[in-house]
């Protein structure tokens, strides 16, 4: 590129000084990047406590942190990672930032509401992180009756608390995404123009608001057990704790789906991009979403096997938990099929897709074997399942996430980062994370539980691989930290257009302005129109 | 590819902007039905809110009957369906303000909107009179909680059954009885938990919605509306009628369980 390009003079960026301005902004790109920080400084926290049970876990006697304190660490990884990071993570960032200028649209709908949604992550970020300070929590993520309202003697009350707020942030999020989506498509912008990323978003924001407040109200009626002495759950007054279970995974298990979809949809946006090709199949990969989003509101009872639910409710839930692999294959098969005669390229951001498609087949294949009534029952509560839900929640949508932070990272800020080390951390992140975690589904079928800071011998070694697989995963998570920060004051300014890409957000300068687009566009093509062999204005380091 | 986008000349920004039209909207009528989905959508996650509830009250009403029979007869059946006709009046009053709002009656939004909200404190004043009434009869649950000094019909029933049953019987189902009463303990408990936390919500809901009502009654007081921009109004309006909604369930669910025989 020529060495004369400048960033535009006036930038969402710019465009008012000091905190405040961005404390009160309006502006869905500016809320963007405040949720951008918020969710990595709660990314890093949930990671410590994975360290912790990484190191404890490397010697088979428990002899690093007492049980106790083993428990609070899995606790706290869990409710930081799943609350506080991996739901809003995508959305949050990159669909706020993205979606209207996706669509056309200035802003959200409701930017005083996407503002207050910031607002509450953080009151529900405080009162997690008071209790973490106040001495932790051992729940597990999953806040179990009667352990957690009766037995446990930890920090439930503000745990519960802040992630009974947080809830209402996702809420929102998704409140405004469906209006936006459905009102705020530019001229000539029709459902079936949109990009695949904002169809993602659009069944994500179903589960986030039909969802959500289910859990919302049965982690306040755990609340009002515990505090008030109230019973809802409590077995010695004839409640029951399975309806806890009940309730808990009617929102926690499509909550997965509140983390993959949006991942799907960056991967649809990079793969093409990167392929050079129209996505193949684009209605059975935007219709797969919506299906995704349906079918996973009627599974919840397969985390609950064991629980003693009927031996037909099992049945049929075992069912139609094998009927999710249906849109998720589709997806998978259409991704394989874009890729297919495609002018394949191999940046940052393509090598997380490639390292998507992989894990999530490992993830999604073993959720196969779990839906599957036998082998759950041998394998329930063991590391097996560790492993499965952390390929889908980290090798699914985090590599989501870090592929579309890596892809978009030059609409957000002008600048590109260092093509060498994004590119070695790519690397880095997907070696670490099957070193860390595919010794856990040989664990987990060997017999070892989850949620136990001591083993048997026979397990060191393959602990120790998984603990080594983690630290090399962690320099993966660490080394964008520091290539990102650098390029944000030298990375060499790159336009509107690095990637060729063909969405409406790739036509409006980077960083965009306030407004987004001076007047509305109209659109008049369909999405994805790349011509193959055919090499657009690429970016070359 | 630039020239997928085509620009929209200025057709459209010619009229003279509405002063409450945000400046991300292009018309009042793109900016109403944005507000307008956007609070449907609201109100079914509040369905999904309330739903959890109604979830575990429908399964333990199923499982003890009995309990939950007894328990809901000692709720004041009067109050309740006084109440339940102000919040019913309340909702017409709303109907109203709305109905002002969209003729543009300046005046009178504000004095229907002032009439709900009083009818809303009326109706929050007699539920505070019903939780005192359970809070003196120690039907609130947790370590205080008593269900053998029930609402005085129900002690002087059970004691006219027992002094009716021939003795022998009663001594030999002595411990029976026992068991009996430690169960109804606990579920009865069960009842007055959902009890105190749906009616509860709902007050709470109660209550943001009259705080609602007051900051739009003293827009329109203000003259914040008119005839092409009342959204708030309207949008404050489902939400009231929603609230209302929830209240025309929980009345019958809670006060109306077995009250014949």
């Amino acid at each position: 590129m020529d060495a004369t390009r400048e960033l535009p003079s006036l930038t969402y960026l710019n465009n008012g000084h000091g905190l405040k301005s961005w404390l009160l902004t309006k502006d869905h790109k500016r809320i963007a990047i405040l949720y951008l920080i918020s969710i990595s400084v709660m990314f890093f926290l949930g990671g410590l406590f994975a360290v912790g049970i990484r190191l404890e876990l490397t010697t088979p006697a428990g002899d690093l942190v007492s049980s106790d304190t083993y428990n609070k660490f899995f606790t706290m990884h869990g409710v930081i990672m799943v609350f506080f990071f991996l739901i809003p993570s995508i959305p949050a960032v990159l669909g706020n930032f993205l979606i209207p200028p996706m669509i056309g649209a200035k802003d959200l709908a409701f930017p005083r509401i996407n503002l207050l949604s910031w607002y509450i992550y953080v009151v529900g970020a405080i009162f997690t992180l008071f209790a973490m300070v106040a001495g932790g929590v051992d729940t597990g993520w999953t806040f179990y009756t009667p352990y957690s309202a009766a037995a446990s003697n930890t920090n439930v009350i503000p745990t519960a608390l802040g992630v009974f707020i947080s809830g209402f942030s996702s809420i929102l999020t998704g409140l405004n995404f469906i209006v936006t989506i459905h009102r705020m498509r530019a001229p000539g912008m029709t459902w079936f123009r949109l990009p695949l990323f904002v169809w993602a978003h659009y069944a994500t924001s179903l589960i986030q608001v039909l969802g959500t407040p289910v859990v919302a109200i049965t982690i306040l009626m755990v609340f009002v057990e515990r505090a008030l002495g109230f019973g809802i759950f409590d077995p010695t007054r004839g409640g029951d704790p399975v309806l806890f279970q009940h309730l808990f995974w009617f929102y926690s298990h499509p909550a997965v789906y509140i983390m993959i979809l949006p991942a799907m949809g960056v991967i649809s946006e990079v793969l093409s991009t990167f392929s050079r090709k129209t996505i193949f199949g684009y209605s059975f990969v935007a219709f797969s979403s919506l299906a995704i989003a349906v079918f996973g509101f009627i599974v919840w009872a397969h985390h609950m096997f064991v629980a003693g639910i009927s031996v037909y409710a099992a049945m049929v839930f075992s069912f139609l938990s094998f009927s999710v692999a249906i849109p998720s294959a589709v997806k998978t098969f259409n991704w394989a099929a874009t890729l297919y005669k495609g002018s394949i390229s191999f940046e940052a951001p393509m090598l997380y897709v490639y390292g998507f498609i992989g894990l999530f087949l490992v993830g999604g294949l073993t959720g196969l074997f779990l839906a599957t009534l036998g082998i759950d029952i041998h394998v329930h509560d063991t590391y097996f399942v560790v492993a499965h839900f952390h390929y889908i929640m980290v090798g699914g949508a985090i590599m989501g996430y870090l592929g579309g932070l890596h892809f978009w990272w030059p609409k957000m800020f002008g600048r590109m980062y260092s093509e060498f080390f994004s590119r070695i951390a790519a690397i880095l992140v997907f070696v670490g994370f099957n070193l860390t975690f595919f010794p856990q589904f040989i664990l987990g079928y060997m017999g070892m539980p989850r949620r136990y800071h001591a083993y048997v011998d026979e397990f060191q070694v393959l602990n120790v691989m998984s603990s080594a697989g983690a630290a090399v995963l962690g320099v993966g998570y660490l080394l964008p930290v520091i290539y990102l920060v650098w390029s944000l004051k030298k990375g060499e300014i790159v336009g509107p257009n690095p990637w060729a890409a063909s969405g409406l957000e790739w036509q409006i300068a980077s960083p965009p302005p306030t407004e987004n687009f001076a007047v509305t566009p109209i659109v008049t093509h369909e999405p994805y129109e790349y011509t193959p062999h055919v090499a657009g204005e690429k970016h070359v380091v | 590819m630039s020239d997928a986008v085509a620009h929209l000349d200025a057709h459209g920004e010619a009229h003279a902007h509405h002063p409450a039209l945000q400046h991300h909207f292009s018309t009042m009528q793109q900016q109403k039905e944005a507000g307008t989905l956007g609070m449907w959508v609201f109100l079914l996650t509040e369905v999904l809110f309330f739903g959890g509830m109604f979830m575990a009250y429908t399964l333990y009403r199923v499982w003890y009957f009995d309990a939950f029979a007894e328990a809901s007869r000692t709720l004041d059946i009067t109050l309740g369906g006084f109440n339940t006709a102000v919040l019913i009046g309340s909702s017409l009053t709303m109907a109203f303000a709305v109905r002002s709002a969209q003729v543009n009656e300046k005046g009178a939004i504000v004095r229907w909107l002032i009439l709900t909200i009083l009818l809303g404190g009326v109706f929050l004043g007699v539920k505070a009179v019903e939780y005192e009434h359970k809070f003196v009869e120690h039907h609130v649950p947790g370590p205080t909680f008593v269900w053998e000094e029930a609402g005085a019909a129900g002690a002087e029933m059970e004691a006219s059954e027992e002094s009716h049953s021939s003795s022998a019987a009663a001594i030999a189902e002595a411990g029976g009885v026992e068991a009996h009463n430690a169960l109804l303990q606990g579920r009865t408990q069960l009842f007055f938990s959902l009890y105190f936390l749906m009616t509860g919500l709902h007050a709470i809901h109660m209550i943001v919605g009259i705080g609602l009502l007051s900051v739009i009654g003293w827009m329109a007081h203000k003259g914040k509306f008119d005839a092409q921009y009342y959204a708030p109004v309207e949008m404050a309006g489902l939400y009231w009628h929603f609230v209302d909604i929830v209240w025309i369930f929980l009345f019958p669910l809670l006060y109306l369980v077995e009250r014949h025989g």
